[in-house]
């Protein structure tokens, strides 16, 4: 009754089919001329056309369309851009709305105190958007995971309520083996921002929230992914047991930490850090395309135009620069991300920054790589390959802190 | 109507033709005028025990049949049939079909159980047969083995028709349950315990949830496994197919098994019967898989968001799985290498290697190249294949750097093997091992220096030539390693390595393809395939000796034509040669039509090539050659405005063409073939576009034919309306609605998935390409205010299509162009109506920001003509 398993990969046979190739070769060919056809088509029109610059109207409405990026975002702004964006603009627009964490390369004071903590689920880290009667996922690339019904506010057809427009956005991973977006943060419910509320107050939101609606149910044809809300911590001892060694649902990939008091901001913040060790992730030190830890620590740096090499941090931290020579013999561009090597005992530390000597070409990043490495994420591999940041350090900060419990002064690390 | 059914049934299946289609006859008019009653009747003799096995078990197929078929189309319809039949009637069919599962005769529980599980594909979806498992369910525990039996095999066929959501995950659980206890160890009866192993592979699926339960998995994990200690080599064979399946749907959950799963899988290999050794090196094979796709994914990206986990199976099994695969290779067959179809333990284990090497990389070559070293000078031939093989296989994972110096070595060895080795399986895998060289580690996108030098090149060329002479298979895998290593000199532009040898090489091939027994191992293809090739790669400098082989490949052509007489069989032989010659001679107009130094001395051979290829056509009746039609349009596009000249003759064809549903490929080409013949004759087309565009419109409004044809046909109306302008006109009554109509259902389908945006997208650009064509061509027209009914409908379009959110780039670049050409071709009028829609100016402003540069260009040509519109 099972059927007969599927003919294996052909033996010893070389892997083309002409046939097929021609086949491909001539659609090519067919939609190039089709496109050339047009073209000529429309050079002959404009060539009747006596306007040879663009008009000022469309000048202006670049202008506006520039202000409009440069403006904070408020809730009626994350919902009028989110309806109008599609394609290429909407991936560009939501790359740049995530909140990333600093990688902790010291233990900050007060953890006990000021931190929420837990366990991050391994997986692709999206942002989730309902509205409309559909619900979409975007990774940090901005490029669409999924799109999908969901029993998220106006996330079906079958469950509007509202006004259909009203958004819901949520800062998800997406964790593959149970196919279940784990929710670790809310921007925006029911059109409602949440942008400007204290960390702690979004973690509340999360749990309340979500038992309104029947997202967290096992999956069904209006709903496709079950969602989850993963539990959060306060970063006391016992709190950082619990995130560290507890059971979860999910693969676990290190730990985020939160400071209750900051307001969701896009971009890298070191008001929410990332910390891993081999005991709760499988990741600990990067690895090359073929999965094995490099020699030396390798670094995804951005070209700018005058040749510096610099990370994604705002601003961006330099981390040496390319000649013209060797940019154009090998054919890069401003904003190509490169990937480099560093040699261990060219790294220096200054007053907590990383500086490091030569830096050898090893090649591009995969397509898909969107950012450059953040300052503190090469610190932390730095840290990762020499002293790395131990949990038990992270333990003694916290017991410290407890013994100096009566001081009282709060410090923001802004 | 009074018909003996059961006398039917068996004279259905009688050995004499006329009471055959006699007894045909009565069964579809019976079907015909009563449905219900045929149906009912089919399952009343199914249940019937008095009944031979025989009427029972065609009374079962034809039901089956009857609710199901593998055309999409058809598929429906049927489901659409049952869905509609009188409740009392399929109340009482369903009844006598459970009633079958518990007869002794084992062929019509079985087919009554197919039968079952058609059924519950149609209804549970529609939740019309909720109580059906729950009573197959409460009858599984009977004690007689035949009933427990036949129900969970029942299980097993819903599983595979039903989908997993439309089943209650209550409801799963009592599935598993029942299968996975009847798959232990404890059940007594084999029949029974190999029913339930079936049943659990089809239930797979169904159990998400069961295997992110730590208790049930491991549960479920163990009766698995135990079961591939069975006794019985069925049921080890279907238990390991149940832990293939497991590997690839639950690759996450087995880390904890696999030390357990190596142990059994090592021993299946080493010692089991060779179909459940095979399944066990599956395992494995399927293991390479799922951490190849993983290591893709993610390749160099472990960073702040880090993907899927790998969990490096592969890897950490690699000390102990890399000799087990070994020796399997040393478990040959004789004369393996002549039978397509074979299939065995060395093969199987070969493949694994070489996704084992894909999966690791660099790690596996210290552990197999000892293997090699060893046994490549041995005096069996087994161990010398299997040492070659093995390296062969790991020429594709590793990196360059890690396989160059070794290559190096090893270069000359295989040379001299490939001509001294007294082993034709040697020099097979030799052969093989060459093309695998050239495929990976020769041509300009490597950074190693390069391993083919000019020194060697011409010892491997003689080497090669001379194994083209070999036996079939050997001479079949050398044209392999010939159009690989053509293949890595397509970037070496004028002094290409092979120019020297050129005229050489194509004699070679020549020969070949006229060997005797070139039919054999699949020789004529390979190397027509290779000749396809190393034209392609060819240069200018050897452009005359292309241009030699214009009269030879059309007088091999011809030559087919001569034979007359022909059997079935030797029919289908020189159509299968027609399309070979024809695909070269397609590389061969795309080559010396596409360089202006060759294209006109080429065009003089464009008659006699246009003559053969019409007869080609001419040697079949009903259908058209796909490759002359190929072949044609690469002409069509070389000789421009002089194929009309052809156009008469090749008219019928073309329609012959378009007609084709059946083979839709055939179809979708020629779609293709008219929009190059548009291009070429522009209005001399316009005598042949009545009958092509009643062909084109009929294509649309058919449901039989393939989805992905239909983007194309629109647009193909777009280069039919470019090409003959105004003369569109009469067209337009037809165009325009199905165009409307297509765009109404593609800007409001909200796709469920990538496949259907995909496709949704490549309906939504066919439809602009169409529009856009239409309007370019009205463009200075006295008649461009025909289209202006219609400027309304396309304008809502692209709003549509702008608030829709999920158009790709493509898609916004044409749409973008049709605004454009609206504003173009209707100029005053079309302002006031761009000015009401509600989108046209964001949609305009933010392609102008696009990053794409096709997007931007199209649309800067759009606001150039809107500006100029509204200004009038």
């Amino acid at each position: 009754m099972a059927p007969p398993p599927e003919p294996r990969r052909p033996y010893k046979r070389p892997a083309i089919s002409d046939q097929q190739r021609r086949r491909e070769l001539a659609l090519q060919a067919q939609s190039a001329r089709r496109a050339d056809a047009q073209a000529r088509a429309r050079a002959l029109a404009s060539s009747l056309l006596t306007t040879p610059t663009p008009p000022a109207a469309t000048h202006r409405h670049e202008e506006e369309h520039e202000e409009e990026e440069e403006q904070e975002h408020t809730v009626a702004d994350v919902a009028a851009s989110a309806s109008k964006l599609r394609g290429s603009e909407a991936r560009r627009w939501f790359a740049r709305q995530i909140m990333l964490p600093e990688w902790m390369v010291d233990a900050p004071p007060h953890l006990a105190s000021d931190w929420h903590v837990f366990a991050r689920p391994s997986g692709k880290r999206c942002l989730v958007v309902s509205s409309n009667g559909i619900t979409i996922s975007r990774v940090r690339n901005g490029s669409i995971l999924h799109r999908f019904p969901s029993a998220l506010p106006n996330g079906s057809k079958r469950d509007i309520s509202g006004p259909a427009s009203s958004y819901s956005i949520l800062d998800c991973i997406f964790h593959e083996p149970d196919q279940t977006y784990y929710i670790i943060d809310m921007i925006c419910w029911r059109g409602y921002s949440l942008y400007d509320c204290t960390a702690e107050f979004r973690f509340f939101w999360v749990n309340s929230k979500l038992t309104e609606t029947s997202a967290g149910d096992p999956p069904s044809a209006n709903h496709r992914y079950r969602f989850s809300a993963v539990p959060i911590y306060e970063c006391t001892l016992e709190g950082l047991q619990a995130a560290y060694s507890g059971g979860t649902p999910y693969v676990k990939d290190g730990l985020l930490f939160y400071n209750k008091h900051a307001h969701y901001q896009a971009g890298i913040t070191p008001l929410t850090l990332v910390w891993k060790d081999e005991t709760c992730s499988q990741y600990v030190i990067d690895t090359d395309g073929k999965g094995e830890v490099p020699n030396e620590q390798h670094l995804v740096l951005e070209l700018q135009e005058d040749g510096k090499l610099v990370t994604s941090d705002d601003p961006p931290v330099v981390f040496g620069s390319l000649d013209n020579e060797f940019i154009q013999k090998s054919n890069l561009r401003t904003g190509n991300l490169l990937r480099f090597a560093v040699r261990d005992e060219s790294v220096r530390l200054v007053d907590g920054k990383m500086q490091t000597g030569e830096l050898q070409f090893v090649g591009k990043p995969n397509r898909a790589r969107a950012f450059a490495d953040s300052h503190s994420k090469a610190l932390f591999q730095y840290a990762a390959r020499h002293a790395p940041l131990r949990i038990d350090d992270l333990i003694a900060s916290i017991q410290s802190n407890n013994m100096e419990l009566e001081s009282t002064d709060v410090e923001m690390q802004d | 109507m009074s018909l003996d059914v059961t006398q039917v049934l068996l004279s259905a299946q009688s050995a004499d033709g006329a009471i055959r289609k006699h007894a045909e006859e009565s069964l579809k008019q019976f079907q015909e005028q009563n449905l219900p009653g045929f149906l009912l009747s089919l399952s009343s003799e199914l249940a019937n025990e008095e009944k031979p096995e025989e009427s029972r078990r065609l009374a079962g197929l034809i039901l089956k049949n009857a609710l199901d078929a593998k055309e999409q189309h058809r598929k429906n319809e049927l489901f659409q049939r049952w869905l509609a039949l009188d409740a009392g009637a399929k109340q009482q069919i369903k009844g006598l079909l459970l009633q079958t599962l518990t007869s002794p005769v084992a062929s019509a529980r079985s087919t009554a159980s197919q039968v079952i599980a058609k059924v519950a594909g149609i209804e549970i979806p529609q939740k019309q047969w909720p109580e059906l498992i729950g009573s197959l369910l409460s009858s599984i525990h009977q004690v007689q083995p035949n009933v427990k039996q036949a129900t969970l095999e029942t299980l097993g066929y819903l599983c595979e028709e039903v989908s997993p959501d439309a089943v209650d995950q209550d409801q799963v659980n009592k599935i598993l349950t029942a299968v996975v206890q009847g798959m232990n160890a404890s059940e007594a009866n084999s029949d029974v315990r190999l029913a339930a192993t079936r049943a659990l592979y089809n239930a797979l699926g169904f159990a998400q949830v069961n295997f992110s339960n730590d208790m049930e998995r491991d549960y479920i994990m163990r009766v698995v496994c135990e079961a591939t200690q069975s006794p019985e080599v069925k049921i080890r064979q279907a238990a390991f197919e149940c832990l293939v399946a497991i590997s690839s749907t639950y690759y996450d959950k087995l880390a904890a098994y696999m030390q357990d799963i190596f142990n059994i899988t090592a021993k299946a290999v080493r010692g089991d019967e060779e179909s459940v050794a095979l399944q066990a090196i599956e395992f494995w094979s399927s293991i390479c898989d799922e951490e190849i796709d993983i290591l893709d994914e993610y390749s160099s990206e472990f960073t702040a968001d880090s993907d899927v986990p790998c969990y490096y199976f592969i890897k950490q099994a690699l000390p102990a799985l890399v000799p087990m695969l070994l020796e399997t290779l040393l478990k040959q067959e004789e004369d393996q290498d002549l039978d397509e179809g074979a299939w065995n333990l060395a093969m199987a284990g070969g493949t694994c290697l070489g996704l084992v090497a894909r999966t690791v990389g660099d790690d596996i070559v210290p552990l197999v190249m000892p293997f090699v070293e060893e046994n490549i000078t041995k005096s069996d031939w087994r161990q010398r294949e299997a040492a070659t093989y093995a390296f062969g296989s790991i020429l594709e994972g590793p990196s360059a750097d890690k396989l160059a110096p070794l290559v190096n070595v090893a270069l000359n060895f295989m040379l001299t093997a490939l001509t001294k080795d007294p082993s034709n399986h040697v020099k097979d895998t030799t052969a093989w091992t060459l093309g695998r060289i050239f495929e990976f580690l020769h041509g300009s996108a490597l950074e190693t220096p390069p391993i083919i030098t000019a020194e060697n090149c011409q010892q491997i060329l003689t080497v090669l030539l001379h194994s083209m002479k070999d036996v079939p298979n050997v001479a079949e895998k050398a044209c392999g390693a010939l159009y690989f290593l053509a293949q890595g000199y397509v970037d070496a532009g004028s002094a290409s390595p092979l120019s020297p040898f050129f005229q050489d090489i194509v004699q070679n091939l020549l020969m070949v393809t006229h060997r005797e027994d070139a039919g054999e191992s699949r020789l004529r293809t390979a190397a027509y395939e290779t000749l396809n090739e190393v034209v392609r790669c060819s240069t200018e400098e050897t452009a005359p000796i292309v241009m030699q082989l214009v009269p030879v490949i059309m007088m091999e052509l011809h030559q087919t034509l001569e034979a007359e007489k022909l059997s079935t069989d030797e029919r289908e032989k020189r159509s299968e040669l027609q399309g070979l010659l024809c695909g070269c001679l397609q590389v061969i107009i795309q080559k010396l039509g596409g360089m202006e130094s060759t294209k006109y001395s080429f065009l003089q051979y464009a008659d006699q090539i246009m003559d053969l290829f019409l007869r080609v056509f001419a040697c079949r009746n009903a259908t058209v050659h796909e490759e002359a039609m190929l072949a044609i349009g690469a002409l069509a596009y070389a000789a421009g405005p002089n194929f009309a000249k052809y156009m008469a003759q090749f008219y019928q064809y073309l329609e012959m063409g378009l007609q084709n549903f059946e083979e839709y490929q055939v179809c979708a080409i020629t779609v293709g073939v008219v929009g190059d013949l548009c291009r070429a004759l522009e209005d001399k087309i316009l005598p042949f576009c009545d009958g092509i565009m009643t062909q084109l419109l009929k294509d649309l409004s058919s449901n039989q034919l393939h989805r992905s044809v239909k983007p194309p046909i629109f647009s193909c109306f777009g280069d039919i309306a470019l090409a003959i302008g105004e003369n569109f006109e009469k067209y337009l009554i037809y165009a325009m609605p199905m165009l409307q109509s297509a765009a109404d259902l593609s800007a409001h389908t909200t796709a469920t998935d990538d496949e259907m945006l995909d496709y949704t997208n490549q309906l939504r650009n066919g439809i602009l390409e169409a529009y856009s064509g239409i309007l370019q061509g009205f463009k200075s027209s006295p008649k461009t205010q025909l289209l202006m009914p219609y400027a309304p409908h396309i304008l809502q379009f692209l709003d549509a299509l702008y608030n829709g959110k999920d158009m790709d780039d493509t898609v916004m670049k044409t749409a973008i162009g049709v605004l454009g050409d609206l504003a173009d071709t209707l100029g005053v009028h079309a302002g006031p109506l761009i000015n009401q829609s509600t989108s046209s100016k964001a949609f305009l402003e933010e392609c102008l920001a696009s990053d794409d540069p096709l997007v931007k260009e199209s649309a800067d040509w759009a606001s150039i003509a809107i500006t100029r519109a509204a200004s009038g």
